[in-house]
């Protein structure tokens, strides 16, 4: 992470280079990322421009020969760029927190030393902002997460937990959209499909779209 | 068309990959072994991005159910024709009813790999989704209905636009252009983000020791083996986009180099990238065996990547050569 006053630039292979913020993970700063992207996307060299946590991946159509010019690119487009304030949808998912579908809300509990009624309103509070697209088709990287209930991820990856199941990382929450390996911890589950590769555009939601947890069921 | 009447795990569909998807979480996939997929259609007259089938568990079988040209590239899999031999990077004619089958790998084969491609004129036919043909196993989606293969699928062969040259054959990629450290099959990397945040000892092992490609390698992610590589501080990261050939390490140390099916974000430090130029030796790099890294710079990775272009534009040179021969 970077926790220079100034953002720092780095090489992925030929292939790519990833572009990183200052400071703390905010909103504004996410909103300037969106707005990177979208200027980073109509340069010649740069194939997809595509956000991550307060961070920004420029895959290259071809590697340019020297990486000076894009990396002044970058830092000056940054330096004046402003905030992009995208507003999206609010899709609303209906939680069963705990039991099967959540098994490892007690972790949650002993790590935080709150009760799950506690957990559940914490988490179900606020309006989460899509900051970002990744991991697999349709995963959407939440900011906001109320951070007393933050639980570091898993020391062994489960091997498989199912679409749908809602998790806590660190200080980051989200929402599986297909079954796959985790190092989350599984609070509870929802049903919702993230990602059809025949609509247009695939995922369902996309940065400046947000999430509202709504608590169907506390299975205690 | 033609039907797979024994398979391994994980026979699945591939093209050089999808791109332009990473925005949607979808990362690229494509072949392990880009240039023997591309050389098998420049073989065939097809377009170099045509979809093959990926092989990497033996034995494979699959009979024609029309007459069909096809090569098999990749590692020297010992592919018999009913019973007649074929050479390894050979275009050849197939007739219907006829029964390809592909053994495991050579032993001390001259050149170390584990991976076949089966290659058609024409192209393996399933629709592109999203801009490509290859199996997005994660996603469930691309490839035949986005699984591997199993016994009894058929896949057709798309329209071939031009006569194949049956009886040509290629110099494979890791004869014409061989990288060894020691005696190893050696990849180059690039230094990424986090390389300084590792102790100097741990850096020198990393380029000075080989490192085993553990079972727990296929086409998300190789797990190696070998000295753990020691942080200088606990490294916290915020998820961010990553491509194959990232090399993350996890806490415990272990390096997971990201192969084609990898995630397109993630959030474990970085010590390098696998040059876009050398994933495809990485990719044959069968499990148990080891492997060196070499550190290369801006300059050289790029002159690696002209190397393998110029490779190519030599196999279409060639192709195109033998079919004025041959008018």
């Amino acid at each position: 992470m970077n926790t220079a006053a100034a953002p720092s630039t780095s090489l992925l292979g030929t292939s790519a280079m990833l572009f990183e913020a200052p400071g703390e993970t905010t909103l504004p700063t996410q909103q300037r990322i969106w707005a990177l992207a979208r200027e980073a996307e109509t340069w010649p060299e740069v194939h997809e421009a595509v956000p991550g946590m307060n961070n920004l991946m420029l895959s290259f159509t071809r590697p340019p020969r020297t990486l000076d010019l894009l990396n002044a690119r970058l830092h000056a487009a940054w330096s004046t760029i402003e905030p992009l304030a995208l507003q999206g949808r609010v899709v609303e998912l209906p939680v069963v927190y705990g039991g099967e579908g959540g098994p490892h809300i007690n972790d949650v509990v002993a790590h935080t030393g709150l009760r799950i009624d506690e957990i559940v309103e914490r988490h179900s509070a606020p309006l989460y902002p899509v900051y970002a697209l990744g991991s697999h088709p349709g995963y959407c990287y939440l900011g906001g997460m109320d951070t007393r209930i933050a639980t570091p991820r898993r020391k062994v990856p489960v091997l498989r937990i199912p679409g749908g199941a809602v998790s806590i990382g660190g200080t980051q929450t989200g929402v599986s959209a297909s079954d796959g390996p985790s190092g989350w911890n599984t609070i509870g589950c929802t049903t919702m499909a993230f990602f059809d590769p025949a609509r247009d555009p695939p995922a369902l939601l996309q940065p400046g779209d947000s999430i509202r947890f709504r608590v169907e069921k506390v299975i205690r | 068309m033609i039907e797979i009447l024994s398979t391994g795990a994980l026979a699945t569909v591939q093209d050089l990959g999808r791109a332009g998807a990473l925005r949607w979480g979808v990362g690229t996939a494509g072949a392990m072994d880009p240039l023997a997929l591309a050389a098998g259609n420049i073989l065939l007259g097809n377009d170099e991005g045509a979809a093959g089938v990926e092989v990497p568990v033996f034995p494979f079988r699959v009979r024609f159910g029309a007459d069909t040209a096809l090569a098999i590239t990749g590692a020297d899999v010992d592919a018999r024709l009913d019973e007649q031999p074929l050479l390894p990077w050979v275009a050849v004619q197939a007739r219907a009813g006829q029964v390809l089958h592909l053994s495991l790998p050579r032993r001390g084969a001259v050149w170390p790999a584990s991976r076949a491609y089966l290659c058609l004129a024409g192209g393996v036919d399933v629709p592109a989704v999203l801009g490509s043909r290859s199996t997005q196993l994660r996603g469930a989606f691309g490839g035949l209905d986005g699984r591997a293969l199993r016994q009894g699928d058929t896949l057709r062969a798309g329209a071939a636009d031009r006569q194949p040259l049956a009886g040509l054959g290629l110099v494979p990629p890791a004869l014409a252009m061989p990288l060894q450290v020691d005696g190893l099959p050696a990849v180059r990397v690039l230094p990424a983000a986090e390389y300084t945040h590792y102790t100097e000892a741990s850096r020198a092992a990393f380029w000075a020791e080989p490192w085993k490609i553990t079972a727990q390698s296929d086409r998300y992610g190789y797990r190696l083996d070998g000295r753990p590589l020691e942080a200088l501080a606990a490294i916290e990261m915020r998820s961010h986009g990553i491509v194959p050939g990232v090399i993350q390490v996890p806490p415990g140390g272990q390096p997971i180099v990201q192969m084609r099916d990898a995630q397109p974000s993630g959030g474990y430090p970085k010590l390098g990238t696998v040059i876009e130029a050398d994933l495809w030796r990485l990719g044959q790099a069968p499990v148990g065996s080891r492997v060196r890294f070499v550190e290369c710079d801006w300059d050289s990775a790029l002159a690696a990547l002209a190397e393998t272009r110029r490779w190519l534009d030599e196999v279409h040179r060639l192709v195109g050569l033998q079919r004025l021969q041959r008018g």
